[in-house]
């Protein structure tokens, strides 16, 4: 819009400047027009995605008390209760997760990132990258198939399971990009002084990753603590104190859903608030991290 | 021939162990533990991939052999009659999301035109950090939202108003119930936005300097600098991110399940009728499966969402690796 005004300033200063012509007035008319587009899309999606956040949080935060996080929620509605066991669940599921995840993603990093060269990498790396895009469904649906039905019954232990699968490929993906900004002269410089290839990966390139690898993990912890999909077919839910993984579990996610859907006003009023600790939950962690760590930046 | 007592008689079994791992593996034996640890770690996650699509075949076994390609076309999901087809759930999941992405991209692309190229700049890191906190959101927390606040709205406000003032397109028919495919498109559209801002954002940041300013030096207005600059260099990778957004539209479980309605209705063309998705299929149906077609089915509706999201994930990261190859941008 500023070039408009521009050209019609130096038309007014300059008599020999030729007028526009219609394909001149044309393609500044496209160009406001596009630009106007741009903007109002910008705003219509900050407004939409803003109005959502800011609804969910203030609504959450009405009912927000020490009670939500200690106590059980009330049979049938009754006024008062919490989602403790929700909370301890999701914790601990997170856990088990973490224990299953982080091995397995770590060291397909190592390998992807140190040794994976020729066609079996890039296989694994598109397996890895493909398993990213899977809806977590399936996996759940995977455990489901493989431990619950056997079992007859659902358990944490399933739902950390498949929460640790669905880990995996985060942990991995960002685990190897930390692990080759890592100079290579810090891997020559160990080998050089007589080190060996597992001693220089433990002791120089993990330790120059760290913060990365770190702030993944976390981020991938963060990601798994929100879904639901996959708990619905393995830990199940309960609405009980819980701390025996062959038992149904429950999680925030899971008591949000089934308060979301339920009739009574109070249970709806604490999906909202388990909604707000949920969101607060995953931001925190991702900040802090990224605060702690000084994030994915090279250190070199 | 007689030899002489050699040397390797002579060294202990450190020494011994370490000529052999040599001999046998050019390296020394930490770094054959090691890398053998690694290497079986991969092999577990390979194993993990294909134990996921094998253990989803073999378990819709039943319904694979029993009803063939006519579960594809079936309208019954019955357990009663025990017959089995997810017709309804196929056109739910893609008519949701193409409804998701027919009002995500063009929102999507203008916001991260809108981001890369008009922005004040002291807005830029602000907006690039709400879009990221977006994508974090949890996806029960959209069905929460869509539940609670967006479906009663499109029943007392939206729906009306479209009736009356767009009735007469075959889209806006029928009864008005607030959930239903309208509001589970409109959910996925919020959802896919995020991610398709993002990924085009950081596309058309690698878009060279030197091309936005040799189009500015010709003469070129900022649209033109996008269309002939721009978007050209940063096709692909723009492409590869809406198809990702696809995949995760045609996945997408917990949002669609709450919204929808899960109620199989004929497939027609209005929006407001309630319908399934594959996934809220699985969602719905696991609790009540019994052993045998009905659990098979559920299984199967599952292989066809892995199978479907397979096949875009491996599009998307095709153009995208081809992107690399050229030297654009690394997702």
């Amino acid at each position: 819009m500023s070039t408009t005004l521009r050209s019609e300033q130096q038309r007014t200063t300059n008599p020999f400047q030729p007028r526009p012509s219609r394909r001149e007035t044309q393609r500044q008319a496209a160009n406001s027009v596009v630009i106007a587009l741009c903007v109002l899309f910008a705003i219509f999606v900050v407004i939409v995605l803003v109005y959502l956040i800011v609804y969910v949080l203030k609504q959450g935060i009405a009912y927000l008390n020490l009670d939500f996080f200690t106590q059980l929620p009330t049979p049938n509605g009754e006024p008062g209760g919490g989602m403790g066991e929700a909370i301890q669940g999701t914790l601990i599921l997170v856990g088990l997760a973490t224990l299953v995840g982080v091995p397995l993603g770590l060291f397909t990093a190592i390998y992807l990132a140190e040794f994976g060269r020729g066609r079996f990498a890039t296989v694994v790396r598109f397996l890895v990258d493909l398993l990213n895009g899977v809806p977590t469904i399936i996996f759940g649906l995977f455990v489901w198939v493989l431990i619950v039905i056997p079992q007859q019954s659902f358990s944490g232990l399933s739902g950390g399971v498949a929460l640790g699968i669905i880990m995996i490929p985060i942990v991995a993906r960002t685990a190897e990009d930390v692990l080759r900004l890592v100079p290579q002269e810090l891997r020559e410089a160990s080998l050089a002084l007589g080190a060996t290839e597992a001693r220089t990966i433990v002791q120089v390139v993990i330790p120059a990753a760290l913060n990365g690898i770190i702030t993944g993990i976390v981020l991938a912890m963060a990601r798994v603590a929100g879904e639901t999909a996959p708990l619905l077919m393995t830990a199940f839910g309960t609405t009980f104190w819980s701390t025996d993984v062959t038992q149904p579990m429950d999680a925030l996610t899971l008591r949000i859903f089934n308060f979301t859907l339920s009739p009574y006003p109070v249970q709806v009023n604490q999906a909202f608030t388990g909604s707000f600790v949920l969101i607060l939950l995953i931001v925190l962690a991702s900040f802090a991290v990224r605060w702690a760590t000084g994030g994915f930046k090279r250190r070199f | 021939m007689q030899q002489p007592i050699s040397a390797s008689q002579a060294v202990g079994l450190r020494e011994r162990s370490t000529n052999w791992a040599i001999a046998r593996f050019g390296r020394r034996p930490a770094d054959v533990f090691f890398r053998g640890l690694t290497m079986l770690f991969v092999l577990i996650v390979l194993a993990l991939v294909i134990g996921v699509a094998l253990v989803l075949v073999i378990s819709s076994w039943p319904t694979i052999t029993a009803f063939g390609f006519r579960f594809l076309a079936n309208q019954a999901f019955d357990p009663v009659h025990n017959t089995y087809g997810v017709l309804p759930a196929i056109f739910g999941t893609l008519l949701t999301s193409a409804f998701a992405l027919l009002f995500a991209i063009p929102l999507g692309l203008g916001a991260s035109i809108f981001i890369v190229d008009f922005c004040p700049r002291p807005l830029r890191v602000p907006l690039a950090f709400f879009s990221d906190l977006l994508a974090a959101v949890p996806s029960v927390i959209f069905g929460l939202f869509g539940f609670l606040v967006l479906a009663p709205w499109l029943q007392l406000s939206g729906e009306p108003w479209l009736k009356q003032h767009l009735g007469f397109l075959p889209f806006f028919q029928g009864q008005m119930q607030g959930v239903g495919l309208l509001a589970a498109g409109m959910i996925l559209t919020i959802m896919v936005l995020p991610l398709i801002i993002a990924v085009s954002r950081e596309v058309m940041l690698t878009v060279p300097r030197s091309q936005r300013e040799a189009l500015l030096a010709l003469g070129a207005t900022r649209w033109e600098v996008i269309r002939y600059a721009v978007l050209p260099f940063s096709r692909v990778g723009i492409l590869g991110g809406i198809i990702l957004a696809l995949g995760r539209a045609l996945g997408e479980t917990m949002a669609v399940t709450m919204v929808i309605g899960n109620q199989a209705t004929r497939p027609g063309l209005s929006l407001f009728n309630t319908g399934y998705t594959l996934s809220s299929v699985i969602a719905n149906q696991f609790g009540e499966a019994t052993p045998g077609l009905f659990l098979s089915a559920v299984i199967e509706a599952g292989l066809i969402v892995f199978v479907i999201t397979f096949i875009t994930n491996f599009l998307a990261r095709w153009l995208m690796s081809s992107l690399e190859r050229k030297g654009g941008a690394r997702l």
